[in-house]
């Protein structure tokens, strides 16, 4: 088992006070994959990467990390992963140059100026190396920080939202080396909040709501999930009740109005139905149309499909806790 | 221990680095006991039935000893920092010695008191004050304040690490101005009545005074003082090792816990 997966846990519960951040999780993500752990803010993504990187100690469950008990051998865990959390984990105090050697020293590296050097150079910081990090961009610290996880070539990397906040370059730069990190084979678990991000970095998607994992599985197959969305745009008010009938019959869906407009939607789990034949049932109805879609959908329709409740004062209450952490 | 002894030392070096691009707090503890000698020496000295100079050589290891009780505003203020910085969660997901953070924090901050004290001693000879006795015993003097500050610089962490709040510090910085003031520190404890006199000889501050003084040469042992201040160097070690052995743990306990 330990072979296949590079975190596997099971039950992991976490409670702050009466809030159960984390309810029973139970996560496998395969040794080279990218899994990314997607939900509102309060779902207790960050929760559970701070349970599984031993930065909080679980109330129940186990987990094992690249092959050691999350529990019993923290030190061990501690050896085979790298971590990089909301907040910048380095040291404002220091330039940056001087972080990363103190971070080598501490994983016992030998060449610690050497080391620093090549992840300087290899995250574009060589420039500002030599400068205190409280001067560094969002950006900047991001990729020092990323950077920082990577020093002893860790078996598992964790990243907690490592984009939240980052202008559009600077994100770019966060998901390039992402898809560098993959290509040499590290297993990396993220959270984010945008599923664009999810979408385009993650083998693995993990829906988390309140606590537990809603759903899973590769984007595809979470969009299979939910079939596709079709809307049509009416020429008049008049006709948008037929427009929905129609609508109802071939998707199986409680339509939505967009009464400005003049916009009917559903969203369509018939995975058969095509754009002619919607366009010639309407017709046939004898509704007339300025324009028809249908679309596969995002993520976005899945997560809101998916997780219907939005998050209810408990969880925002948790995570308010979690940052005050 | 030789992991600890490596940890603590590249956190140490983190602490100093630190220390030298930021030296504010350092400049402004390190210049209020000069300013204390002065005013305290001068104002309250020529106020007193004493002869000025003799109060000023009476004050020196008071203010030595305020000071180092200092620590435990300067330890507090700077772990409750610390706990809000994200790099606390790096140094917690690596694969280090639990005591090596707090440890860092200890030892810089007495390398850097250690130093800072010598502005201090330049002016309190300048105001008269004097090594009145061998240079074994002012040694000894030197070593019991640098012990002294590196027990109050654990309480602080401690206490810093259990609040996280900057805020609690900076309020516990007036109470750690208070607390010499029921102390030998400041003033000869044996003019007290009964009850305060016994609370005041029982704080560590006028057992490690009293020790200073005595080793420094400055002024005798009261006579029938309660027993850290009757016995100042061994009340003193005491002092300090009952509350090393409480608060070192708790501060390393806290530390790996986290703050959930």
């Amino acid at each position: 088992m330990t072979s296949t997966y590079a975190v596997l846990s099971e039950g992991l519960e976490k409670r702050f006070g009466e809030v159960r951040a984390v309810r029973g999780l139970d996560l496998a993500v395969a040794r080279g994959s990218v899994v990314g752990m997607l939900g509102p803010n309060g779902a207790g993504k960050t929760t559970a990467v701070r349970l599984l990187a031993t930065l909080l100690r679980p109330d129940a469950g186990s987990a094992r990390i690249a092959g050691h008990d999350l529990v019993r051998e923290p030190h061990a865990v501690r050896r085979a992963i790298g971590v990089t959390g909301q907040y910048a984990s380095v040291d404002g105090d220091l330039t940056g140059r001087q972080n990363l050697r103190l971070f080598a020293r501490l994983h016992r590296v030998r060449d610690t100026a050497a080391r620093a050097g090549e992840l300087l150079d290899r995250f574009g910081l060589a420039e500002a190396a030599d400068r205190p990090v409280s001067t560094y961009s969002g950006g900047m610290r991001r990729r020092l920080d990323l950077a920082a996880s990577l020093i002893r070539h860790p078996a598992v990397l964790f990243l907690d939202e490592p984009t939240t906040g980052l202008d559009p370059v600077s994100r770019n730069q966060i998901w390039d080396a992402v898809g560098a990190l993959k290509a040499e084979g590290t297993t990396v678990l993220l959270t984010t909040q945008y599923l664009e991000e999810a979408d385009r970095l993650a083998d693995q998607v993990v829906l988390m709501d309140r606590g537990r994992i809603a759903h899973s599985g590769s984007p595809p197959q979470l969009k299979a999930l939910i079939g596709s969305y079709a809307e049509v745009v009416v020429a008049h008010a008049d006709v948008m009740v037929a427009a929905a009938g129609v609508l109802d019959q071939l998707t199986g869906a409680e339509p939505s109005f967009d009464h400005d407009r003049h916009a009917v939607g559903a969203v369509c789990l018939d995975p058969t139905l095509t754009l002619p034949r919607l366009v010639r049932e309407l017709d046939a109805a004898g509704v007339p149309l300025l324009d028809a879609s249908l679309r596969p959908p995002t993520l976005d329709d899945v997560f809101l499909r998916l997780t219907e409740t939005p998050a209810t004062d408990h969880s925002d209450h948790s995570d308010v806790k979690e940052r005050a952490a | 221990m030789s992991a600890l002894a490596y940890d603590g030392a590249a956190m140490l070096g983190r602490q100093l680095r630190r220390a030298r691009n930021n030296p504010g707090l350092l400049i402004l503890t390190q210049t209020m006991p000069i300013s204390m000698l002065l005013f305290f020496g001068y104002v309250f000295g020529s106020a007193l039935a004493v002869p000025g100079e003799e109060y000023r050589r009476f004050l020196v290891p008071g203010l030595l000893v305020a000071t180092a009780a200092g620590g435990i505003m300067t330890g507090m203020f700077q772990a409750a920092q610390d706990t809000h910085r994200g790099v606390m969660d790096r140094f917690r997901t690596l694969p280090m010695s639990r005591a090596a953070v707090p440890l860092g924090q200890v030892v810089a901050d007495l390398v850097l008191t250690a130093a800072g004290t010598v502005p201090f001693l330049l002016v309190g000879l300048a105001v008269g004050w004097r090594i009145e006795g061998g240079a074994l015993a002012a040694a000894g003097a030197f070593a019991l304040l640098l012990l002294f500050r590196f027990t109050a610089v654990w309480i602080g962490v401690f206490l810093g690490l259990l609040t996280r709040s900057e805020e609690a510090a900076g309020q516990l910085g007036g109470a750690t101005f208070l607390l010499p003031l029921l102390s030998s520190a400041y003033i000869p404890t044996e003019g007290l009545p009964g009850w305060l006199r016994t609370a005041a000889e029982w704080n560590p501050i006028s057992a490690v005074t009293t020790a200073l003084r005595d080793l420094f040469g400055n002024a005798p042992v009261p006579d029938g003082a309660a027993w850290p201040v009757a016995h100042p160097v061994a009340g003193s070690l005491a002092w300090c090792a009952v509350l090393l052995a409480v608060f070192v743990p708790l501060a390393v306990r806290t530390y790996a816990a986290g703050p959930k």
